[in-house]
């Protein structure tokens, strides 16, 4: 079996189980939609001064609500031993990581385009303007924060910690995630000409293409026992 | 080696860092001259310098390290890099509290959110999560293999720390040290980082063998319980 048939297996049994008990998607929403109106207790949202920082706190609610969904990754596959089931297939193990890397950024960013709306109404934003590249900021935010976080679940849940080694592992480790994704967005939000985040743009999609091929090498090191 | 020719080498070595660290923080106080601009508070860069270059070998070892430990399967490269993260941690945290006592009355602020401040902050935090991983993994295979997975995607997420803060604001004056036209330390200054360094390295070696030598017997201790067990 290959890489790119284990990657898929693991991606659609991903997507049966959450269909099916609907667990990450409906926490990550729920706990970012309430991270935002959290948010709007701190400073006052509508104005001016706020537009500049909404970027900011876009991410963190992502940021945030992306931990809770991603220590499922790996802590679901904890009970009934199917860790172990993953460990025996006999083929690249790598492929593992890229199927729960496609899934979770299948989750996150759904959980994403659903939080938006919600976070445009409360903030007074123009999210729509120009919704290519929008999608695009979204897209290379997610996929570097799930790369790193995907890679962390794993490692987390052979801790003794469990879920709180990977907000710990992960916060620090994804700021050029952040710094980018937060400076592309506020340029989006303020109407500014989209050329001036192309250097972020470059950064997050480098982040991206390392740490996803780095993680895939090194994922053997991670679930083998 | 054995016990007692370890233990007079660590003994000589302490002596060793004790007389160039006394030194050197004389030479930095009495001998080198004053800073035209900062004046005698520039003093506390010979310190700085030598505690930020030492952990950034500290964490490039834990990277090394870390690499060796899963090409080879051999639990000394393990211990080295656990060794060299603890002292990196250390050295860190030097720099992170001489450079606000050195900001403040320079620049005015206790700190700001330049790109190699950010940087040595982000990775000190990087280099504590390590630590704690470690101490939250039982088995010590295992507890090695997350680890080296930890100390490798660490190192190389540095650089891009690094770009990502410098493009988005910096504020440290342009690199002094290897910089450009009109920049550059006077000879004597040279003399005493320099020194300061040797003495710190010496230090930072003598921990960094303890710490390897703790971590031996931490497993031979280990393999003779699980022995006794049986």
């Amino acid at each position: 079996m290959d890489t790119g048939r284990v990657t898929l297996a693991v991606f659609r049994k991903d997507l049966v189980a959450e269909r099916r008990t609907k667990e990450v998607f409906t926490a990550v929403l729920l706990f970012g939609f309430t991270v935002s109106v959290a948010f709007t207790f701190a400073f006052e949202p509508t104005s001016a001064e706020a537009r500049k920082i909404t970027g900011g706190l876009l991410w963190l609610a992502f940021l945030f609500s992306a931990v809770l969904g991603l220590n499922r990754a790996f802590a679901r596959e904890t009970s009934n031993q199917c860790l172990q089931g993953l460990r025996l297939i006999p083929a690249d193990l790598g492929g593992v990581y890229l199927g729960k890397l496609a899934s979770n950024l299948l989750f996150l960013l759904l959980a994403e385009l659903v939080l938006l709306p919600p976070f445009g109404v409360f903030f007074d934003l123009t999210l729509w303007a120009r919704p290519g590249w929008l999608f695009l900021i979204l897209l290379l935010g997610t996929w570097g924060l799930a790369a790193l976080g995907t890679m962390f679940s794993a490692v987390s849940a052979n801790t003794r910690m469990q879920e709180l080694m990977l907000p710990l592992l992960l916060l620090p480790l994804t700021v050029p995630v952040l710094i980018a994704a937060i400076e592309s967005t506020v340029i989006l939000l303020e109407g500014r000409p989209m050329s001036e985040a192309a250097l972020w743009i470059k950064l997050l999609t480098g982040f991206d293409i390392v740490f996803t091929l780095l993680c895939w090498l090194l994922f053997d090191y991670v679930i083998q026992e | 080696m054995n016990e007692s020719a370890r233990h007079r080498l660590s003994l000589a070595l302490l002596v060793v860092a004790l007389l160039l660290i006394v030194s050197a923080w004389y030479y930095a106080f009495q001998v080198a001259p004053t800073e035209r601009t900062m004046g005698t508070i520039q003093r506390i860069f010979y310190l700085h310098l030598p505690a930020a270059f030492l952990s950034f070998l500290a964490f490039f070892v834990v990277f090394v390290g870390s690499v060796a430990y899963l090409t080879t399967r051999r639990m000394g490269w393990d211990w080295a890099a656990a060794s060299a993260a603890e002292v990196g941690v250390v050295f860190c945290a030097a720099v992170l509290i001489s450079g606000p006592l050195w900001a403040k009355p320079v620049w005015g602020i206790w700190w700001t959110w330049d790109a190699r401040l950010t940087t040595t902050l982000i990775l000190f935090l990087i280099y504590v999560a390590y630590l704690m991983l470690r101490l939250y993994v039982t088995d010590s295979e295992r507890r090695a293999r997350l680890a080296a997975v930890v100390g490798i995607l660490g190192f190389v997420d540095v650089p891009l720390v690094y770009m990502a803060n410098r493009w988005w604001r910096t504020q440290h004056p342009e690199p002094v040290i290897a910089g450009g036209e009109g920049s550059g330390l006077d000879p004597q200054m040279w003399w005493g980082v320099l020194w300061a360094f040797a003495g710190l390295l010496t230090f930072a070696s003598l921990l960094f063998f303890q710490r390897y030598r703790m971590e031996a017997m931490r497993a031979e201790l280990t393999q003779l319980a699980r022995r006794l067990r049986r």
